[in-house]
């Protein structure tokens, strides 16, 4: 079902536009202006109508060669030509190519008097010969309700202004007609009853000191478009719609991975890193190490040969580099060899829009691998919380589908509002976090490193102490205590303990062998007596028996003496049989 | 005011330019009264010329006309312009700053 719609809307004949060239604003309006048909343009002062038609007539002209028609009302065309030079529109140049006519109204009630019936033919037969003289395709007419001042007889000016539009439609012009905004209509002089077919509202609020721009589209016969108000920007080289918000979540994803800087960190992950294109928070308070981390991180990045743009918020480029190289990060070298880009604005310098904007225009120009931001809490100063995450929200997308690994470090407070903003607005947009945070003792802090989340892969839960050496971060091994993790002095002392315990131990065992030792050494000697007191008995023994068997055998020899001297022939063994 | 300037004006030649579009009834009305007016009261020392916009769309922007009838009153100076088809003479009058001759 939702197949069949697509393809069918694909297949449906689409209401012709007229590609503006502004940057984001055609993609808001899904290709542009209504083709040959009257836009309304309006807004309060210094919204940047006058800018938008002419960037509109010199777009068309530059990108998609298509002549225009300036018809000011308010300013004359040296004026003009001069406004927008510093955006690069030379308009001298495209009159001088008979691409672009500049017509300059000058209505003055004071020279004009009225009698009798009259109508605004001039006006059409100047216009319809600038288009004309040009074949202009596009037309702006900025500002027409200074025609208001100029003749008095409204009723004869609105049946000629509707006349006009009718006239211009037929022509098959692309027309811009800006108007003032007026006061709870759109425009003074109700002009947006005239022009309906497409109306663009310009707005310019300033809220807390900022001003920012935004640009909604109000009507749009005939098409969809973006409904919302989108922050939109002069810049440089003209006007930057931002980039709309994309809702689709549906970004290329990468299975590379990315070292974080820190071995012992990339350790902590499943696969040794992040993810590629991912982005990665890491929230902390103050003193936490934070930049650090992203210094090691960007350091990294470069050592792999790749890009980072690094935007710090605090730090000048100078002092970044000074105190990441007191710690063994050394940025210079990647500075000077173009791969680190280290653009460092205060945050109020510019309206959150435009950082963004920046951000965009660095992003497309340097085309990094990795992109820091530190911190993003500093945005904070210049806009309220919802805006920010808006804005951080644009910037995380706009990062994800360009595949640029994103690393934004974060402030926390104790106080509840930014923590709250970090966990609620950010962290569900991040895909990593890291939390750095203060482990307080008794009597010092130390620096503890915990993954908070890591999505698509397995990640250690250890909350770590690290310290910041002079060769970068280090993460220590986790001390267990008697009551949980130990850190800071209770690690050395508990390590102390350790040792101590270790070294009495190892002296105990030392000195029951020597104990054993002396024991066998002893036991040793006593054998030794034994057996001497023993030999000295065997040998008394042995001489008295040597001594008994010299007299048995002398006796022996006696009696055989006897016996021989009394044969006993037949006594012996009679008295044998006898005895028995 | 209008006697400070009269001397001076009595003796110029007036430059009229009155531009047109076409014969449409507005333009042909405000030529005839035109005429009529300049023939009553500045005789003589008028140079009346009428510029149709559909031949010379050109020379509308020269005097900045957007209104059709427009009367410029190029000389003397300063620059006038009237606007519609003249059918009001009092007025007609008043925005050249032309002294009537009938109330002589």
């Amino acid at each position: 079902m939702p197949e069949n719609s697509s393809s069918a809307s694909a297949t449906l004949p689409q209401l012709p536009k007229a590609p503006t060239g502004i940057e984001g604003l055609d993609e808001i309006t899904e290709g542009g202006l209504p083709l040959g048909r009257p836009t309304l343009i309006c807004g309060s002062a210094g919204c940047g109508k006058t800018l938008m038609g002419i960037e509109f007539l010199v777009r068309g002209i530059t990108e998609f060669n298509e002549p225009g028609v300036l018809m000011a009302f308010e300013e004359t065309a040296e004026e003009l030509a001069a406004n927008v030079a510093s955006l690069g529109f030379d308009l001298k140049d495209l009159q001088a190519r008979k691409l672009l006519r500049v017509d300059h109204v000058h209505v003055d009630r004071s020279e004009i008097e009225e009698t009798g019936e009259y109508d605004l033919e001039g006006l059409f037969i100047r216009l319809g010969y600038a288009i004309d003289a040009v074949g202009a395709k596009r037309v702006v007419l900025d500002t027409i309700e200074s025609l208001f001042s100029g003749f008095p007889n409204e009723s004869v000016l609105r049946s000629e202004i509707r006349r006009l539009f009718r006239w211009l439609k037929d022509k098959g012009v692309t027309t811009i007609i800006t108007a003032e905004r007026g006061d709870g209509t759109l425009t003074r002089q109700g002009l947006e009853e005239y022009v309906s077919d497409c109306v663009i509202l310009l707005d310019n609020r300033v809220i807390d000191q900022i001003t920012t721009r935004r640009l909604r589209v109000v009507k749009y016969r005939g098409s969809t478009h973006g409904t919302n108000e989108y922050p939109y920007l002069i810049t440089g080289e003209g006007i930057s719609v931002l980039p709309v918000t994309s809702l689709r979540l549906e970004h290329e994803v990468s299975n590379n991975i990315v070292s974080s800087g820190v071995p012992a960190l990339d350790e902590m992950f499943g696969r040794r890193g992040f993810y590629e294109g991912s982005s990665v928070l890491v929230t902390g308070t103050a003193g936490t190490a934070k930049t650090t981390l992203a210094a090691a991180f960007a350091e990294k990045i470069c050592e792999e040969n790749k890009r980072c743009l690094f935007f710090a918020f605090e730090e000048s480029p100078q002092q970044l580099i000074r105190n990441m190289a007191s710690v063994g990060i050394d940025l210079r070298g990647h500075v000077n060899e173009g791969r680190l880009r280290i653009e460092a604005s205060r945050p109020t310098l510019n309206g959150l829009e435009q950082h963004l904007v920046t951000l965009h225009r660095l992003v497309k120009e340097f085309k990094p691998d990795a992109v820091v931001i530190d911190p993003i809490t500093n945005l904070i100063t210049v806009g309220n919380i919802s805006e920010v995450r808006s804005m951080l929200t644009r910037l995380i997308d706009f990062l994800k589908v360009s595949g640029i690994t994103a690393y934004f470090t974060a402030l926390i407070n104790g106080g509840v509002g930014r923590a709250e903003m970090t966990e609620e607005g950010v962290s569900s947009l991040v895909d990593t976090w890291i939390s750095v945070r203060d482990l307080e003792g008794v009597g010092e802090r130390n620096r503890g490193l915990s993954i908070l989340k890591s999505r698509g892969m397995a990640h250690s839960n250890q909350v770590r102490e690290f310290i910041v050496t002079e060769h970068g971060i280090e993460l220590l091994d986790v001390v267990l205590g008697p009551t949980g993790i130990v850190t800071g002095a209770g690690r050395l002392t508990q390590q102390l303990q350790e040792h101590a315990q270790a070294l009495a131990s190892q002296q105990e065992t030392e000195r029951r062998d020597r104990e054993l030792e002396r024991r066998r050494r002893m036991l040793e000697a006593n054998i030794a007596n034994l057996r001497t007191e023993f030999e000295s008995v065997e040998e008394e023994l042995r001489q008295i028996s040597t001594h008994e068997q010299s007299r048995n055998e002398a006796l022996q020899s006696g009696k055989q003496r006897i016996t021989a001297a009394n044969p006993p022939a037949f006594n012996a063994p009679l008295s044998g049989e006898t005895g028995k | 005011m209008a006697e400070d300037l009269n001397d001076p004006l009595d003796d110029e030649t007036w430059e009229l330019r009155l531009y047109v579009a076409g014969q449409t009834p507005k333009s042909v009305t405000a030529v005839a009264n035109l005429r009529k007016y300049c023939e009553q009261h500045l005789k003589g020392r008028y140079k009346l010329e009428v510029i149709d916009l559909l031949v010379n769309p050109q020379l509308a922007e020269g005097d900045q006309i957007l209104a059709i009838p427009t009367l410029v009153r190029k000389v003397p100076e300063p620059i006038r312009k009237i606007i519609g088809d003249l059918s009001n003479e009092e007025k007609v009058l008043v925005g050249l700053d032309v002294r009537p001759v009938i109330s002589k």
